[in-house]
């Protein structure tokens, strides 16, 4: 092998610069972070659905709920409990879950998506 | 839905006998539906939505109070620069509110008066039409709606209203100047809008649905009694119909064929 040397260093410099980023932030991977409840919030115990459902299909719910309220006028939506809930990110939602920078944005942070609700939906007012 | 044939025929049997057949028929079978309880409130049951505003009593402290009531439950901002002005309900002159009906002889209680002007949720509205994206359109009970989500501020909807009853929103409506907006957003529970989607006059349809008038037609009949009359225009016993069953009214340029829904009394 002609300049075995220069080649194998340059190898080893290439794979190291590849590698970096992986051995720089080994062990330090940033904890999944916890959507933090209101008093209000844990008062109600009960979502207007599961806590899993929530979870997973929120997105899917809010988006429906403004097809409904805004193209079909329907405002109510009733949970699984029979109880009747107003459609409403901005009056419903965040009545609860008044907590947006606990309850919203650290978990969208985590996962980089950036839902562009606020920038005409009001965000409640914040204590902190 | 789980339901055999007899207790089919027994619900289908009782609501022909009760004489509720159609819609409240369906809802029978399908119970729990809170839109239906709703729906009977007065308010919430038009086919047409209209106005009729009495020009004669109608004056510079009455709009004002209907423009403030507007601006403020709907969070419309002052943005200063009257070439990016958003307007849902606004002030206007005889010669520009109804132009071609103009004369050189008009009486002057007439052509000094401003005009009380707001989308006119046409029969037929041009706008929607022109919509590329369907994001404005004309709701069953007559409003012509916008959906802030959906337009993409492409502007054929502004070009094609011949009143003017449509905005642009040149810049975001929070960085409105503070000293003309100390306390923007004014109403907590309604949104504002975004740099870059055209809004207007929406007949407050979120007060609608809750049985409540639209923002102006409260304060301006607080402040004066009668000035605008809101309701059905497709029921003759609605009270709007019997104003105008009785006052000669005006439209704004009803000759274009949009059908307008605004009345004004003379």
């Amino acid at each position: 092998m002609y300049d075995g040397g220069k080649i194998i260093t340059g190898l080893v410099i290439g794979v190291g610069l590849l590698l970096f980023p992986v051995v720089y932030n080994a062990g330090k991977a940033a904890k999944a972070p916890e959507p933090v409840l209101t008093e209000k919030a844990k008062a109600a115990q009960q979502c207007v659905e599961s806590t899993a459902f929530m979870k997973t299909e929120h997105m899917k719910l809010l988006d429906e709920w403004r097809q409904q309220v805004v193209r079909e006028d329907e405002r109510y939506y009733k949970s699984p409990s029979g109880k009747l809930h107003y459609k409403g990110l901005q009056t419903t939602c965040m009545e609860c879950h008044s907590n947006k920078s606990k309850f919203c944005d650290e978990c969208h942070n985590y996962m980089g998506v950036d839902p562009y609700c606020w920038e005409c939906h009001i965000a409640p007012k914040e204590n902190q | 839905m789980a339901m055999d044939r007899r207790e089919f025929l027994k619900i289908a049997g009782l609501t022909a006998f009760l004489g509720i057949g159609g819609k409240a028929g369906l809802e029978l079978l399908a119970p729990g539906d809170v839109e239906a309880a709703v729906k009977n409130a007065p308010l919430t049951a038009g086919k047409k939505w209209g106005m009729a505003v009495d020009v004669q009593l109608l004056d510079e402290a009455v709009m004002d109070k209907c423009v403030e009531a507007c601006h403020t439950h709907n969070n419309v901002p002052d943005v200063g620069n009257p070439k990016e002005e958003l307007k849902w309900i606004w002030k206007e002159t005889y010669d520009h509110s109804f132009p071609g009906q103009e004369n050189e002889y008009l009486a002057g209680r007439y052509k000094q008066k401003n005009f009380l002007l707001l989308c006119n949720h046409c029969t037929n509205p041009p706008c929607c039409r022109a919509c590329p994206t369907k994001a404005t359109w004309k709701r069953e009970d007559g409003i012509v709606m916008m959906d802030m989500h959906r337009c993409i501020g492409c502007r054929f909807c502004m070009a094609a209203c011949p009143y003017g009853a449509r905005s642009f929103n040149w810049g975001d409506p929070r960085k409105a100047p503070k000293e003309l907006n100390p306390n923007y957003p004014t109403n907590p529970e309604f949104p504002t809008r975004n740099k870059g989607v055209v809004e207007k006059c929406t007949f407050c349809a979120e007060r609608l649905a809750k049985g409540q008038y639209p923002a102006c037609v409260e304060a301006g009949n607080k402040a004066k009694p009668g000035v605008l009359v809101f309701g059905d225009l497709d029921d003759p016993k609605s009270e709007v119909r019997l104003v105008l069953g009785k006052r000669y009214s005006i439209r704004r340029k009803p000759e274009l064929g949009t059908g307008p829904n605004i009345y004004y009394m003379i």
